[in-house]
């Protein structure tokens, strides 16, 4: 067991996999000699050459597209996508090709790929650096969705996204590359990929979150304990397929949810989570499902952003809400 | 047949279009003529306003630098070493022109009289760019590469549906310039400018810089051939220009720009220049290039060299070029406190603008944002 960030995580799991596997390449912008722009492949190419750690042209529908021609070949490519604004020229590929080679093809092809995507704001930079764009892929089908939040799973889940074979699109919450967390590269102690994790029982109200949001909703967890309510958190780690067991099964026993996320609430997984919790436990609700989210509006300048981003006092004020009932 | 591998970094080849030696001394190649017939067209008084344009762009530009390093802008681009390109090409623009800058292009908003605290917004974070773009024909920065190149290539389609080229009125005729880097030239979004605007003739100009660095990734993972000689490829022509020389960056973005306005279509000019700065104020450059490469371009300064060629020939002299300097220092102050003072926004600008009439949904949600923030109020 040691401490490490989940940059450092990241950086060790592609490189464990790269030894497990020599058909795993990397391609991306500035991912060779600077080691990508938050350096999470810091010194990969240096190690495995230029063949295996591709400097791609500056081009995002190409680096997918051609992506998906090595996966075709064999390879199982792991693509970075600077930031998760710039994910979007590779939009077409990722949606009519990517996602859905498979039953286009009735399971004779395959395209074992990650789709690597800093996510997530809070890091006061300029626009298009700082979105979240989750909700399109998980609303198509074909793509695994994965948000990770910490470094274990940084490090057993990229392994797991690589060894997949269907495509996955790895989100990685880049406000907190340098977070710290316990990490045992000798034993994996984490559940699988598809899997939720409840990372803090509790007993009042359940608070479904991801990615860069579950720090906030553990931070919110402590101030309620400190008030007397019990959260408990959930972390859902797989936003497609989503793991509502165990959701639900948290709910039954709370009969309380609030769900957490960065990105605009409307048609965002936070409402996908909500109609399925009250289908599936409507009998045990005690409150309507409340989502605290980002507004509605495009990603606002840095210096307001923190209006925009759900913090520790917006998840308290949905518990509240929700115990009001 | 194998293609021609890019040159190095330092080398623009037999092809660029170069009026003035780095030290300064007016090069008379025949091959160059006609450009330098249309610098020579440049009045005194023309040739020291462009000096002061480059010594003030550098300032403005240092001095958002240093007001990055103080924590006063999340983030800066700088454009060291491109002044020139962009003056050069900035001075060629007529009013009636339109032009689609990248997030570099201090020096060509400078030309179009932009306001330079303008330029600060989107970096300090109070905005994403907010000025009016039709007030000067310049719009606003685009951060996603390549994707103004098809906007710049729309709007002069735009041109030339109103009949806005080549009727002889130099008040009316018409030119779009689009500006992208070495990087850009990578993105589909480029490529498909190119195309349609060689099927529709449009009057644009593409203005590349190639400042031999995307980020961390030289030339050689863009292209292996020199950009300018992809436009041929096209279907309209491509020149290469000493982006470091202010003489020739104008006389040919001027013959460029002339030639869509009177109608011939577009055209491509790659700026053959170098970025002296780390890529943003973000970057580490050590981690991918060697000194040996700055050092070399240092000697190629585009302001030493035109302000060496300016005083050799008498057309400036050490009074004006210290007046130049007092008033760079005057600029500086002005950047300072203007953003200094630039007020941080409410955080309902959110909501504003982001339809023409805000529907009833994001109202409420907008209410809402207010009456929770209303909630802190006497809290702290
Ligand atoms: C679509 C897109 N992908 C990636 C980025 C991140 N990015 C910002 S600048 C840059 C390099 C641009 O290089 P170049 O076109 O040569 O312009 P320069 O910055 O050198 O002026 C990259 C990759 C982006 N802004 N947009
Ligand atoms: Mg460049």
């Amino acid at each position: 067991m040691a401490t490490t960030t989940i940059a450092k995580a990241l950086n060790a799991g592609l490189r464990r996999a790269m030894e497990a596997d020599a058909k795993v390449i990397l391609c991306g912008e500035d991912i060779g000699k600077l080691g990508g722009v938050f350096r999470i492949t810091e010194g990969l190419q240096k190690d495995f050459g230029e063949e295996r750690v591709m400097d791609s042209p500056l081009a995002e529908s190409g680096i997918v597209g051609t992506a998906i021609g090595m996966a075709l070949r064999g390879y199982r490519p792991v693509v970075e996508i600077q930031f998760d604004g710039f994910v979007y020229p590779a939009f077409d590929h990722i949606v009519s090709q990517v996602a859905k080679m498979r039953s286009r093809a009735l399971g004779h092809v395959q395209l074992p790929m990650v789709i690597r995507i800093p996510v997530g704001g809070g890091i006061g930079a300029v626009e298009h650096h700082s979105e979240s764009n989750e909700a399109y892929f998980a609303h198509t089908a074909g793509l695994r969705v994965v948000a990770i939040s910490n470094p274990a799973d940084a490090y057993w889940l990229i392994q797991e996204a690589i060894a997949a074979d269907d495509p996955v699109v790895f989100y990685e919450p880049k406000r907190r590359y340098w977070d710290k967390g316990e990490l045992d590269e000798t034993h994996r102690g984490v559940p699988p990929m598809s899997q939720a994790s409840v990372v803090r029982t509790g007993s009042d109200v359940t608070v479904a979150c991801y990615g860069p949001m579950v720090k906030t909703c553990l931070q919110a967890a402590q101030a309620a304990a400190e008030e007397g309510t019990s959260l408990e958190v959930i972390d859902l780690r797989s936003l497609s397929p989503l793991d509502l067991d165990t959701v639900a099964a948290s709910v039954e026993r709370t009969g309380r949810l609030v769900t957490v996320h960065e990105a605009s609430g409307f048609l965002g997984i936070g409402a996908e989570v909500a109609a399925q919790v009250q289908q599936r436990c409507f009998y045990s609700l005690e409150a309507p499902v409340i989502r605290v989210t980002g507004y509605d509006v495009p990603y606002p300048p840095s210096r307001i952003e923190e209006d925009f981003l759900p913090d520790l006092d917006r998840v308290l004020d949905a518990v509240d809400r929700s115990l009001t009932y | 047949m194998t293609p021609t591998a890019p040159r190095p970094a330092t080398e623009g080849g037999p092809d660029m279009i170069q009026l003035l030696t780095p030290e300064g001394q007016r090069m008379h190649r025949r091959e160059d003529q006609q450009y330098a017939d249309i610098a020579a067209e440049l009045s005194d008084e023309d040739l020291r306003g462009m000096y002061r344009d480059l010594v003030l762009i550098r300032r403005i530009d240092a001095e958002a630098n240093a007001l990055q390093r103080q924590g006063e802008l999340g983030i800066w681009v700088s454009l060291l070493g491109q002044e020139a390109a962009q003056v050069g090409c900035g001075r060629a623009l007529r009013p009636q022109d339109y032009a689609f800058p990248t997030y570099r292009e201090h020096g060509v908003a400078w030309c179009r009289g932009v306001d330079p605290l303008n330029l600060l917004g989107l970096f300090r974070g109070v905005n994403h760019g907010g000025w009016d773009p039709n007030e000067k024909n310049f719009h606003l920065y685009t951060i996603v590469i390549g994707a103004q190149a098809l906007h710049a290539t729309g709007y002069a389609m735009g041109v030339n549906l109103d009949g806005a080229v080549a009727t002889g009125d130099p008040e009316r005729d018409t030119a779009v310039i689009a500006f992208f880097g070495d990087g850009a030239t990578s993105q589909g979004d480029v490529n498909e400018s190119f195309v349609f605007a060689a099927v529709h003739n449009a009057p644009v100009v593409f203005f590349c810089q190639n400042n031999q660095w995307a980020i961390s990734e030289p030339n050689d993972r863009q292209t292996r051939i020199p950009l300018y000689q992809r436009a041929r490829g096209f279907g309209f022509p491509g020149l290469r220009v000493d982006g470091n020389d202010v003489l020739a960056s104008y006389a040919v973005s001027k013959a460029m720009l002339d030639r869509a306005r009177d109608g011939q279509g577009p055209s491509f000019i790659e700026a053959f220049t170098y970025r002296m700065a780390a890529h943003t104020t973000s970057d580490d450059p050590s981690k991918y290039r060697v000194s040996a490469e700055v050092e070399t371009w240092k000697l190629r300064d585009p302001i030493l060299r035109f302000k060496a060629y300016l005083a050799h020939e008498g057309k400036a002299d050490a009074a004006y070029f210290a007046t130049i300097d007092a008033e760079a220092d005057e600029m500086a102050t002005y950047v300072r406190s203007g953003c200094l003072s630039m007020p941080d926004p409410p955080g309902t600008l959110m909501f504003d603008h982001v339809y023409a009439e805000q529907h009833a949904q994001l109202a409420a949600q907008r209410a809402e944002f207010v009456a929770y923030q209303a909630g802190f109020e006497g809290a702290h």
